[in-house]
């Protein structure tokens, strides 16, 4: 579902055109497809000091078969860069700054097209002296502007690596793969935070959910949908749940990937009863549980009545809380397991909040609550909690709001367009892979770094 | 030779439409196809090579002679999987699921889908006799001058078309017309199928709104509910309709109401042994016990058209050891409320079950709380040959939830023949 400016403006006459009239060009952004390369082109790595993240850096992206140059401030690149990664983890100094600035500006310059900037730094919290918090915080800034800079359908993210899992390199390669790959398409200008956490060996990076049981929840169409093909495409015995009205559609879906179509209402008193069931029949444990059922009843917040207010708190958190309780009951058949995982989709709306949607960003402000309580909880069973927060998604939701809206959702960030609903499946599959097991309590922006919200 | 266990794994249908009402554009084939592969979704069987899919229509095209096999072509499950089409009227889709169950009992496959599909929006018209046989001539002809003279046959009242026809071929009669008069023979009253009547209906919406039927019918085409269902109809309502059969008679019975409507959909169910569920963690519904079938000659007025099931069901019991009242559920299809009703009354009667069945006692009257409880085709519709499937796989259902007991299905069919089963909750 590319919109018609993207389509136009970037091929034969219409490109002609946007150019000569400086019309905003949105990038054709590369997207995963099975088997492809992490990078297409050499990564530069840079660093701040010695880097104690650098060094893994290196050694992930070479794994890869990418070529892996060094960045430092007279680095010339005779290719195009796909990727620059720079540790600045090790800077405590705001002098030591200007050692970024001068080696991260020419390898910037240097990117092709969907280049990725990656810089890595230490949680500012873990830091007691004032100016090396400041130091650190500084990082987001800078990611943040940059990510606002590019063009070409470039994206700058942010690694906070803490202290812990500073000198591992297997904690660090999923999240590290995941934002150097085309799978992080739209997601830019955003800080995840990576611990310490039990890894194991990950031997095919195409197909990390293999042998796992999934239930994607709300999965007939849209997003959903797009979410239960990623998650099928990575290896995943997969369980598509909707409700019984929309079950023509889920068994289509479910038909298409492999699945198995479970028609449950998820605000049903048994609904964690009745997944964990379906999950005892494919396997005898579930790894992964992806919440994202959901509805909307927009009204202006003075005109929501108690019945649009209930029903989109009911099936978009309550629900929620409800499943996780049965599914986290080691004792329950088809429960969650130790080392599992949940993800959430929340919203951008619950984030920056949304005009007529009071009852929607509640509800999606409460799943971001939710998820960094119950990842804290839930550490000690190794079992992550993370959300995903779309941002403006081509779907047929949104293809409904009216023009003039749509372009203003469509345009207000800084890749120029909407995202497509397997932008999400992507990150959502990430936080479910093996090898995420340090992420955790984590909320991700999948809009492109969208102004809304922000 | 022993035999082995054949269990339900499940089923699906689609909501049931009425005539000419949201299936319209659909065909037997599409209808079965949707099924299918709704079944497939439901238990992951993309791919599965299955021993056989058994399943027919009463009323079908000429072109789907082989309607079965190309739904399975059409669907998600392996292209090697074989079918055929069974035809015995309104006992199609109870047929196919003995002829399934046989072949797993006797170890000649291990797991079958048996089905039916029926739609009277999609009918087929076929040219008259008259046409047809000009039309022939032509064809066959040689020369121009043969192929003029065949074409001056042609008469404008030719073109009418020839429908299909819900009436017995050797009677003339309708199949309400030839159940009203068992119903007067049995002295059913209005009152009495009104009742059983309104009961389907609040059966069938209760069961729908616990969500019993959440993993048993899959939507189509924008319905998610069987079309006829009436969750607020009442006595009084079913009270003011007109008699659609034997309308001159004042003590006419029988409505549009408290007799089936014409109705489009399909169904399916998965049997299999014990073993291929187990292998794959399918749950096992029920067993399929034993089935029987029956006929009577209703030509010459020596019994009720559709009252052959009261002859199957004395014969099955007999086979099995078990009297009427060692059920938990009784499944009669209700073709027409007073269908019910009749053989109801027919087996509570002493005259009857002994000088027509042979019996040395009447088979008794049973509790009327356990029929059709989660409704029948009165409030979900008949479309002929999915009635059997949508059966199977609910009374399965109903033990599954029970966790004990048996069930008795009894279906009757047109050409005065009857089919009825016995399922059993699995252990």
């Amino acid at each position: 579902m590319t919109d018609t400016l993207t389509k136009l403006t970037n091929q034969g006459l219409g490109k002609t055109v946007a150019v000569r009239l400086g019309l905003p060009r949105p990038a054709l952004l590369r997207r995963y497809a099975e088997g492809q390369d992490l990078l297409d082109g050499p990564a530069a790595v840079g660093s701040i000091g010695d880097g104690p993240v650098a060094a893994s850096a290196t050694a992930i992206i070479a794994a890869s078969g990418a070529n892996v140059v060094a960045a430092t401030a007279d680095s010339t690149y005779a290719d195009k860069l796909a990727a620059v990664v720079y540790d600045a983890s090790g800077a405590r100094t705001l002098d030591q700054l200007e050692a970024l600035r001068a080696t991260l500006g020419p390898a910037v310059k240097a990117l092709g097209k969907n280049g990725r900037v990656i810089v890595i730094g230490t949680p500012p919290a873990e830091l007691d002296d004032p100016e090396a918090a400041a130091t650190q915080q500084a990082l987001e800034g800078i990611t943040r502007s940059i990510g606002k800079e590019l063009r070409a359908g470039g994206t700058a993210n942010l690694l906070w690596v803490a202290g812990e899992a500073q000198g591992d390199s297997a904690v660090l390669a999923a999240p590290l793969r995941f934002f150097l790959s085309s799978r992080s398409a739209y997601v830019s200008g955003q800080p995840v935070l990576v611990r310490e956490g039990e890894i194991p060996d990950v031997d095919d990076w195409h197909h990390p959910l293999a042998g796992e049981v999934a239930v994607i929840t709300g999965a007939a169409r849209g997003i959903g949908a797009e979410i239960a093909k990623v998650f099928a495409r990575a290896g995943a015995k997969v369980i598509v749940v909707d409700i019984p009205a929309a079950g023509e559609s889920l068994a289509k879906v479910a038909n298409g990937i492999g699945a198995t179509a479970l028609q449950l209402d998820v605000t049903a008193a048994d609904a964690g009863e009745r997944i964990a069931a379906a999950v005892a029949q494919v396997g005898d444990r579930l790894d992964v549980i992806v919440h994202n059922a959901g509805i909307t009843r927009d009204k202006m917040f003075v005109n929501t009545d108690e019945s649009r207010w209930g029903s989109v708190l009911d099936v978009n958190l309550q629900s929620q809380l409800r499943m996780n309780k049965v599914l986290l009951d080691p004792s329950v058949a088809g429960g969650l397991r130790d080392g599992g995982r949940i993800v959430s989709v929340a919203s951008i709306s619950g984030i920056g909040g949304n005009r007529g949607q009071s009852n929607y960003a509640a509800s999606k402000a409460g799943v971001i609550g939710l998820v960094r309580s119950l990842s804290q909880e839930l550490a000690d069973r190794r079992i992550t909690v993370n959300a995903v927060a779309p941002g403006f998604i081509e779907t047929e939701m949104t293809a409904k709001i009216p023009l003039a809206t749509r372009e203003v959702g469509r345009r207000l960030n800084s890749l120029l367009q909407g995202g497509q609903p397997v932008d999400v499946g992507e990150a959502i599959a990430f936080f479910a892979e093996p090898g995420s097991a340090g992420v955790t309590g984590q909320v991700l922006r999948v809009c492109g770094q969208s102004q809304l919200g922000a | 030779m022993t035999t082995r266990d054949v269990v339900i794994v499940g089923g699906n249908r689609i909501p049931f439409a009425r005539s000419g009402g949201k299936y319209l554009k659909a065909s037997n084939q599409d209808m079965l196809t949707a099924t299918i592969d709704g079944l497939v979704a439901r238990f992951g069987l993309q791919g599965e090579r299955l021993g056989e899919v058994a399943a027919g229509a009463v009323i079908k095209h000429a072109r789907d002679f082989n309607l079965t096999r190309e739904a399975v072509l059409g669907s998600h499950l392996a292209p090697q999987t074989p079918a055929y089409d069974v035809q015995q009227a309104c006992g199609t889709g109870l047929e196919t699921a003995i002829l399934v169950a046989n072949k797993i009992a006797l170890g000649q496959i291990e797991a079958g889908i048996a089905a039916g599909t029926d739609t009277t929006s999609d009918a087929p018209l076929a040219v008259n006799d008259d046409l047809r046989r000009t039309l022939m001539e032509l064809n066959y002809a040689k020369t121009p001058q043969q192929r003029l003279k065949a074409l001056t046959k042609v008469r404008p009242n030719q073109l009418a078309p020839e429908q299909p026809q819900n009436s017995e071929p050797r009677t003339g009669l309708s199949m309400g017309e030839h159940m009203a008069l068992t119903a007067k023979e049995w002295g059913i009253t209005r009152e009495a199928q009104d009742e059983l009547t309104l009961r389907s209906h609040q059966n069938l919406a209760a069961a729908y709104d616990r969500g019993f039927f959440d993993d048993l019918v899959t939507p189509y085409l924008g319905l998610t509910r069987d079309q006829n269902l009436r969750a607020d109809t009442s006595l009084e309502k079913l009270a003011k309709l007109k008699p659609a059969y034997d309308k001159g008679n004042p003590d006419a019975t029988m409505t549009a109401g408290n007799s089936t409507p014409l109705t489009d959909g399909a169904s399916a169910v998965l049997l299999s042994t014990r073993e291929w569920a187990a292998e794959r963690n399918l749950p096992v519904l029920a067993r399929f016990v034993d089935a029987e079938t029956a006929a009577v000659d209703y030509v010459n007025g020596e019994e009720g058209l559709l009252m052959a099931p009261a002859y199957a069901v004395p014969r099955l019991l007999a086979r099995n050891g078990l009297s009427l009242q060692d059920f938990d559920y009784y499944e009669i299809h209700e073709a027409f409320a007073s269908t019910v009703l009749s053989t109801l009354a027919a087996w509570e009667s002493e005259e009857f079950c002994k000088g027509r069945l042979g019996l040395d006692a009447p088979l008794g009257s049973i509790d009327r709380s356990r029929l059709n409880v989660n409704g029948s085709s009165l409030a979900a519709g008949h479309p002929f040959a999915a009635t059997g499937g949508r059966i199977v796989a609910s009374l399965a259902k109903q033990l599954h939830e029970k966790g004990s007991g048996r069930g008795l299905i009894s279906i009757c069919a047109a050409g005065g023949q009857g089919v009825v089963a016995i399922l059993e909750a699995t252990k």
